[in-house]
């Protein structure tokens, strides 16, 4: 008699936790053929409100570590998707029903992404900021800083996708509450597991899964978001909704990019976006 | 004030400018007459009509777009960077000539002393051109490509009227894209005399369109489909509706809005110097200011020395005259403002907070309110929390850099602060720590064109200024 | 703590209120080092701000006079003579000869040889004797010479005197050395006014000059005064509104009041009223009065006159037209 598999539940991830919903509520996901993967949770309103809540309280202790800090953490990401890598394959290959070849790929391109943005954050400061001559004895700089908590509806490229969407995100020193891929949720939860052993402290990522249309509008139009990022949106009508939700209190908003290649190598503007530029004046004299 | 030195009045002449009885819009070049309905504008310091300004309807907005997008496609997005700059150059050395005139009209048509106008709006106004007149033939080193939007359709205020018409169109234009450009309906004059000043300056026409009116002609403009960037400086309100007419369109947005800027005095501050940069912070320009330190946040231990030495030199602050070269505080820009202002101050005084202003006799007419602070303010009170826009301080302390820093983060703004300390260390570790776009750090309401200004949180997005300020009206090199 | 030295002069003024300041070098170095610092930038963007005050017709007839009346008409020459002292000091008496109107100056200010003969010419005009003394203008001297030097200028009929201060001891920190240094010189001045010269050019900084101005007035001296004319930067209007901060600040903590006196490079009636301006909005009014205000100056007079003038006549004048004394 062949063994019985212990099959993993898909939850939330949280705060560094992973709990169940709050709703109680799973739905079915399947694979590129149709067949039952898994149950993944749904998330609801107060699951996106405790995921803020987490976002906020972990922005401080995130945005004031050092840049140093914060690339040897988002390197140490990359260190355990590598070691993690046939799982992630299996689950490509499973969900997106990709090639051994495609789905190796996509896993290489999100380890490099993750070893790419690390880099960054160090780097980012001198990139953007600059020392400013104005016409006065006075000391004059700008420095680019995280916007706070931002909100993202990742785009389907349940890895890749994801990891292009929050790496530039959280190695600028925001915390991110990220609605997975409806069709694609379970490599996000996976991927949570991944960040929760890479000394990622809890609450500067957080994962939901579920109805991308029932969750967003809640995080859009929340006041303690600061930005949100709507590059998974599909639906032009929804996208729409949720920037005019988005202007309560004028967060940064980045506008649909669903179709994005993401094997291409990105630009800075997936930092900058969610970054304010702050100038600090002092005057020079004895 | 000495009763054996009292200034005699010292007014500039206002012949130097040449006020017209009537107005017209100012699109592909020329001055043409508007649709809608006229309004005039007034003299804030004496209630005196200047002129009648046109209103420009859906259909002159829709002109004013097809002229830019005109002069964009076949002239200005095709022209070398280093022609483009030599237009700006022109427009910067004609605003050098004529800087005299447009002080004087500046102030007559906004209330502002003519100190002010002089020394600091017009020649900063020159410096903008000048600064940004230079990035255009080296814009593949900005950092942000060198691709322009097209037609930017920008909403600017009143308080710095052309200050903020320099902000919004030298950049536009070094970046290669064309401007429809609203001033406020209180303050058109400084702008129509820059149609002038871009006529003189041979400027191809349809590169800048100024069109006057109130909120539906910014409307308008906002929303026109051919509107490829919109840019406004306001209220965060207006801000917020502007955010909601783009959304689910392609065009890019800057805003720049208000603030409740905390300035933050410790007791080890250079206590003469932050006096100045108090009075500075809240009563430079009426307190029409969006960064302005409308929150004083004093260290108890100081707090009483601060506030005696605060009185006595708003003691000395002269009122009146904007014309009047030695006038400090000039009139409120309208009549309405003014209602704003009132209304929020008597909210002050029933939530408890006890009123203070300097003892002055205001004219009789045009709009005026005298400098005033609040003592006893908590973080409760409207009058802390809400943007006055006018020349009242609320006076808080703490006791702590700690909750220094709470109080001065624990508002929905994030435009600027002020840091007063003679510790090296705390000033950095203040500003690292305060969430705002510009921290100005032993000094306060410091601009200049190399300086990027804009907000955080509901202060708006984007930046005007220095390089930074080049983004908005870029493409961007990987977006 | 230990009190490391005691002095007999130390409650001349301000009757003992800064006996606990003064009592050690450590107490006296808390208290200067405690007082507010300076920021450079704002100070100096202060002063420019005040500088742009524009001053028409009456007032400024009326500050033209009053600055005429501030003068300490000053000679300090090495070629000095006794006939140049005696023109001065005649000048001093009536700028103006054409106009009987115009004012007197406040003071004619000599070395300690010349006090004799421009008491002489000055007789009972009103125009005091200042004397600089204590080695003007480095001060560099020993102490019994100073105050010899400080005696004999009073011996000879000098209403005010000029020291200045040991700039050495004030920037190695020995402040209560300088304190001692004031307080002799002021007894040695008995009933003649004591002005206490910085060199604000060798204290380099806006904080030294603040210290220095309290340490002055603490000791007991009647003005404070930037310079010698001898070091530049002399008198500059930033260092002026310091010290007028810092009377100011006096008055408020003791009730005492201290005069300002500017010296060196104040050449035009522009200029003049720039620093009146200043009085009048830093110190206040009350400091708008030959007692409590002077300027150290030579070739400002005649500017003044040819100013005044102009507001009289109408029409501007040459400099032809004042003697050159």
């Amino acid at each position: 008699m062949s063994r019985i598999d212990v099959r993993k539940t898909y939850k939330l991830y949280i705060g560094g936790q992973f709990p169940r919903s709050e709703s109680g509520r799973s739905y079915v996901v399947n694979d590129a053929k149709g067949r039952l993967l898994a149950n993944a949770a749904q998330a609801s309103r107060k699951d996106a409100r405790d995921a803020v809540v987490a976002a906020r309280a972990a922005f401080g202790g995130w945005s004031t570590k050092t840049a140093y800090n914060r690339a040897q953490i988002v390197y140490r990401i990359a260190e355990v998707l590598e070691g993690r890598r046939e799982q992630f394959e299996a689950e490509l290959r499973a969900a997106e029903g990709v090639s051994a070849a495609k789905a190796k790929t996509y896993v290489d391109a999100a380890i490099d992404r993750l070893v790419w943005y690390a880099g960054w954050a160090d780097k980012i400061t001198q990139v953007v900021g600059n020392a400013n001559p104005v016409a006065g004895p006075f000391f004059n700089l700008s420095t680019p800083e995280p916007s706070g908590v931002i909100a993202v509806v990742a785009p389907r490229g349940a890895l890749l996708g994801l990891v292009s969407v929050v790496a530039p995100l959280i190695v600028t020193g925001n915390t991110v509450v990220v609605i997975a891929s409806q069709d694609n949720p379970l490599t996000a939860i996976t991927l949570g597991e991944v960040m929760a052993t890479s000394d990622l402290p809890g609450g500067v990522v957080n994962v939901l899964t579920g109805s991308q249309s029932e969750i967003a509008p809640w995080l859009a139009s929340h006041m303690d978001v600061n930005g949100i990022d709507l590059t998974g949106v599909e639906d032009a009508a929804l996208a729409s909704e949720l920037e005019v939700a988005a202007a309560d209190n004028l967060k940064r908003v980045r506008r649909p990019a669903p179709d994005t290649d993401w094997l291409l190598e990105p630009g800075l503007d997936r930092m900058t976006r969610f970054m304010e530029t702050k100038t600090v004046w002092h005057p020079i004299g004895v | 004030m000495s009763n054996i030195f009292e200034y005699a009045p010292a007014p500039e002449s206002r012949a130097v400018v040449d006020i017209k009885p009537s107005y017209g819009l100012f699109i592909n070049g020329e001055f043409v007459d508007g649709h809608g309905k006229a309004f005039k504008t007034v003299n804030p310091a004496t209630e005196e009509v200047l002129a009648e300004v046109a209103e420009a309807d859906d259909a002159d907005v829709d002109e004013a777009v097809k002229a830019a997008r005109r002069a964009y496609t076949r002239v200005w997005s095709r022209m070398s960077g280093a022609e483009r700059a030599k237009y700006l150059y022109r427009i910067a050395r004609i605003i050098q000539e004529r800087g005299r005139e447009l002080a004087v009209l500046e102030s007559i048509d906004n209330g502002k002393p003519i100190k002010e106008s002089r020394d600091v709006d017009i020649p900063v106004v020159a410096a903008h051109f000048f600064y940004y007149a230079g990035w255009a033939d080296k814009l593949e080193h900005s950092g942000y490509g060198s691709t322009p939007l097209g037609v930017a359709g920008q909403v600017i205020p009143w308080n710095f009227p052309l200050l903020m018409l320099a902000w919004k169109i030298a950049p536009a234009l070094a970046c290669g894209n064309t401007v429809v450009l609203k001033p406020a309906e209180t303050t058109p004059l400084t702008a129509l005399l820059f149609a002038e000043i871009c006529q003189q300056a041979d400027l191809p026409p349809g590169v800048v369109n100024i069109v006057t009116g109130a909120g539906d002609t910014g409307r308008a403009i906002v929303s026109h489909p051919d509107v490829d960037k919109v840019a406004f400086t306001g209220s965060t309100e207006v801000g917020k509706a502007i955010a909601r007419a783009v959304a689910g369109t392609d065009k890019k947005v800057t805003l720049e809005l208000g603030g409740k800027a905390a300035n933050i005095v410790f007791d080890d501050a250079p206590l003469d110097q932050a006096i100045e940069g108090i009075v500075n912070g809240i009563f430079f320009n009426q307190g029409h200011v969006c960064c302005a330190g409308s929150r004083l946040l004093v260290q108890e231990s100081v707090a009483d020395e601060v506030l005696e030495r605060l009185k006595r030199r708003m003691s000395t602050l002269r009122m009146g005259d904007p014309l009047d070269k030695n006038t400090d505080v000039g009139a409120i820009n309208s009549g309405e403002q003014l209602k704003r202002i009132r209304e929020l101050s008597e909210v002050g005084d029933a939530e408890g907070a006890e009123r203070w202003e300097v003892a002055c006799d205001l004219p009789t007419k045009g709009f005026w309110f005298p400098p005033t602070l609040f003592t006893g303010v908590s973080q409760a009170h409207r009058i802390a929390r809400e943007e006055i826009f006018g020349p009242v301080l609320s006076v808080l302390t703490f006791r702590t850099p700690s909750e220094a820093i709470e109080k001065a983060n624990n508002t929905p703004f994030g435009l600027s602060a002020g840091v007063w300390t003679d510790k090296g260390s705390r000033i950095l570790s203040m500003a690292n720590r305060l969430r705002a776009g510009v921290v100005w750090a032993n000094t306060f309401n410091k601009f200049d064109p190399t300086s990027p200004f804009g907000g955080y949180k509901e202060s708006g997005y984007g930046r005007e200024g220095g390089r930074h300020g080049l983004e908005a009206y870029l493409k961007g090199e990987d977006s | 703590m230990t009190p490391t030295s005691s002095s007999t002069a130390s409650t001349a003024s301000s009757a003992g209120v800064f006996d606990d300041v003064v009592r050690s070098e450590s107490s006296l170095r808390r208290f200067l080092h405690g007082l507010p610092g300076v920021d450079q930038v704002g100070c100096e963007a202060r002063a420019a701000g005040l500088a742009t005050r524009s001053i028409k017709t009456t007032s400024k007839a009326f500050a033209i006079d009053l600055a005429i009346r501030m003068v300490d008409l000053t000679t300090l020459e090495g070629q000095d003579t006794h006939g140049k002292v005696r023109a001065l000091a005649s000048k001093a008496m009536r700028p103006d000869p054409a106009d009987p109107s115009c004012p007197a100056t406040a003071a004619v200010c000599v070395y300690p040889d010349m006090v004799a003969t421009a008491k002489q010419t000055l007789g009972d005009s009103g125009v005091n004797v200042a004397a600089v003394a204590t080695a003007f203008p480095s001060g560099r001297a020993a102490m019994d010479i100073k105050l010899a030097d400080t005696r004999d200028a009073v011996e000879a009929g000098a209403d005010e005197i000029d020291m200045v201060i040991d700039r050495g001891a004030f920037l190695s920190g020995r402040y209560l050395d300088v304190y001692e240094e004031i307080a002799q010189v002021k007894e040695a001045c008995g009933d003649a006014h004591l002005k206490v010269i910085f060199e604000t050019g060798e204290l380099q900084t806006y904080d030294n000059v603040r210290r220095a101005s309290w340490l002055a007035m603490m000791a007991g001296g009647h003005f404070i005064k930037t310079s010698t004319g001898k070091v530049q930067p002399a008198a500059t209007l930033p260092v002026t509104l310091i010290m007028l901060e810092a009377v100011r600040d006096f008055r408020e903590q003791t009730g005492q009041m201290v005069g300002v006196k500017p010296a060196g490079g104040i050449k035009t009636t522009k200029d003049a009223i720039k620093y009146l301006v200043m009085v009048n909005e830093i110190a206040g009014p009350d400091w708008l009065d030959p007692d409590w205000f002077r300027f150290g100056a030579s070739t400002l007079l005649n500017d003044l006159l040819m100013q005044r003038t102009k507001m009289t006549t109408g029409r501007y004048s040459g400099p032809d037209y004042f003697t050159l004394d």
